[in-house]
């Protein structure tokens, strides 16, 4: 039982101070995303509200809360207007459970950078992540609109599939970390970052969390030219602003998320003796693997769509297995030969199971397209 | 065709957003920074005088019946040498272009028998009510070389009688 006022008043100034990060976060990212893609295209990009057009964001957002909020005649009102929100709510509530630094000595209390430490912060990751299909496919549902209905159809297909490679490519870094805290496994990677001991295992889980997000090159749910914007066609105003913010939110956790995970998290030099860094190494690897998935997004085609679920269930699927077996037979053949070189078995080995599934993936679509002439 | 070559056309294509970040943007910040336009660009008209400040136009409407849009309105009144407006006998007392029914094919250029008529350079043609979308002549001559040379100017009887000049072919 807590009786300590103080630290529900801790709790509570952590609470909102992410819940505002984020918020800030989804709108800066807006701004940032629509710099990195007009760079890209050697153009400028929004540059005229305020100085460098960092007051765009505002004026988005005082445009889209004064814009008429629509809905269609034959909605389901109740769950038309409940799906945004039950979209938007996961993406906040992961914030919780992120470390986002170790811990200070403030206001002579120890303060942790993280709002919960709870001991199966991975669980509570990959099960309110899921929630967030319900939204999209209510939202797709409860329009009324067939341009709704089949882009919450194919976001749920896509989100359920690549779900089962995201969950199992989670299992190496509990396996390596030995524990399903993200406290903990940020603080196994002091020696090495796991990115390093299971490169495939990362680049799995970013390719799923890219599915799980919508981002390019599956943004195949909100597709503009096929499907009008897909699940989120009959919303306007505020209720848009909610998808697109839960949208963009994700993409700043599932970031944080794979930081923790792969990159060490809070973990940089110099962190151990100014706890303090913590939160700036964090936003940095945040803002740079934001980055690169802005810059996939600029740069790759949309997959299709057979090929998006054969690729989920026909690569990754097997993939992600073959990281947890080979990450498993390295830790236990390093604890019964106790030989560090058993350690860099598991990457070796992993890229190499990658390299032959894509080689056997790829002839056999060979013979496919062969046969097909 | 290797194995591998899906994989690094995918990391080339990376390859080329990234340099192209690097690239200075071809932007034009446009209110302040306005792009040069062609040389046989065909913007707002412009309604030219000699360089002893006479109007070219004689009020011919040869243009408005070239026109194919109908945007062009021409009345002509008499000059005389008290109140010469033009070489000539007559000039335009109203030249009017409806600069929301122009579609500046520049066939009024073309038909224009002193070169008083040429679409120049302006391209920032917008307007808030379609009044203002009616260009008159004092909005579309160009300025007097001096504002003593302003027409209607007083002349000697027999100066300007003839009213089309000498031409050449044009240049450009």
């Amino acid at each position: 039982m807590i009786t300590d006022w103080t630290l529900w008043l801790e709790w509570f100034i952590k609470a909102l101070v992410i819940i505002f990060a984020l918020l800030i976060g989804f709108a800066y990212l807006t701004y940032y995303e629509r710099r990195a893609l007009a760079r890209m295209q050697t153009r400028i990009g929004p540059n005229r509200a305020g100085p460098y057009g960092l007051l765009q964001p505002i004026a988005d957002a005082i445009k889209l809360i004064f814009k008429e909020e629509l809905s269609p005649a034959k909605a389901y009102k109740f769950v038309f207007f409940l799906s945004p929100i039950l979209t938007l709510l996961p993406s906040i509530v992961i914030g919780a459970v992120i470390p986002w630094g170790a811990t200070v000595h403030w206001f002579g209390r120890d303060i942790n950078l993280y709002l919960a430490d709870i001991n199966v912060a991975v669980l509570f990751f990959a099960a309110i992540a899921s929630v967030s299909v319900y939204g999209i496919v209510l939202a797709g549902w409860s329009s009324n609109s067939k341009y709704a209905m089949l882009g919450a159809m194919r976001s749920t297909a896509q989100m359920i599939s690549y779900e089962v490679a995201l969950g199992i490519s989670l299992t190496p870094v509990i396996l390596l970390a030995n524990s399903m805290s993200m406290r903990e496994i940020v603080e196994a990677q002091r020696s090495m970052w796991f990115v390093v001991y299971q490169p495939l295992g990362a680049l799995i889980f970013w390719i799923a969390t890219l599915a799980e997000v919508n981002r390019a090159p599956f943004d195949m749910p909100e597709a503009e030219q096929e499907l009008t914007a897909g699940y989120h066609a009959e919303y306007s105003g505020m209720k848009f602003a909610l998808f697109f913010m839960a949208e963009y939110q994700k993409m700043i956790i599932v970031s944080a998320i794979l930081a923790v995970f792969f990159f060490g998290g809070y973990l940089g030099p110099g962190e151990a003796q100014y706890p303090i860094l913590g939160p700036v190494y964090m936003f940095a690897k945040i803002m740079i693997l934001l980055f690169v998935m802005i810059w996939v997004r600029a740069t790759w085609p949309r997959i299709r769509y057979d090929r998006l679920m054969s690729f989920g269930w026909k690569i990754l699927l097997p993939a992600s297995l073959a990281t947890v077996f080979l990450t498993a037979v390295g830790i236990l053949m390093f604890d019964v030969a106790k030989n560090a070189l058993w350690m860099w078995f598991i990457p070796v080995s992993s890229m190499l199971v990658f390299a032959i599934c894509v080689i056997g993936v790829y002839q056999a679509l060979r013979r496919l397209t062969y046969e097909r002439v | 065709m290797s194995v591998f070559e899906p994989a690094v056309e995918l990391v080339r294509g990376l390859w080329v957003t990234f340099k192209m970040m690097f690239e200075k943007p071809v932007t034009y910040q446009y209110p302040e920074e306005k792009r040069e336009v062609r040389k046989r660009f065909r913007g707002r008209h412009e309604l030219h005088r000699y360089e002893n400040g006479l109007e070219k136009c004689i009020g011919c409407a040869l243009c408005a019946a070239a026109c194919p849009a109908d945007a062009i309105f021409v009345e002509a009144a008499e000059n005389t040498d008290e109140k010469r407006f033009s070489p000539g006998e007559r000039y335009a007392s109203t030249y009017e272009i409806n600069m929301l029914r122009c579609i500046y094919c520049g066939y009024c250029e073309d038909a224009c028998p002193t070169e008083a008529l040429t679409l120049g350079d302006n391209y920032e043609l917008s307007f808030y009510d379609r009044n203002s979308a009616i260009y008159t002549k004092e909005m579309l001559l160009d300025p007097a070389p001096v504002t003593s040379k302003l027409t209607p100017q007083k002349v000697e009887p027999g100066a300007f009688n003839r009213s089309v000049p000498e031409m050449e072919n044009p240049k450009d």
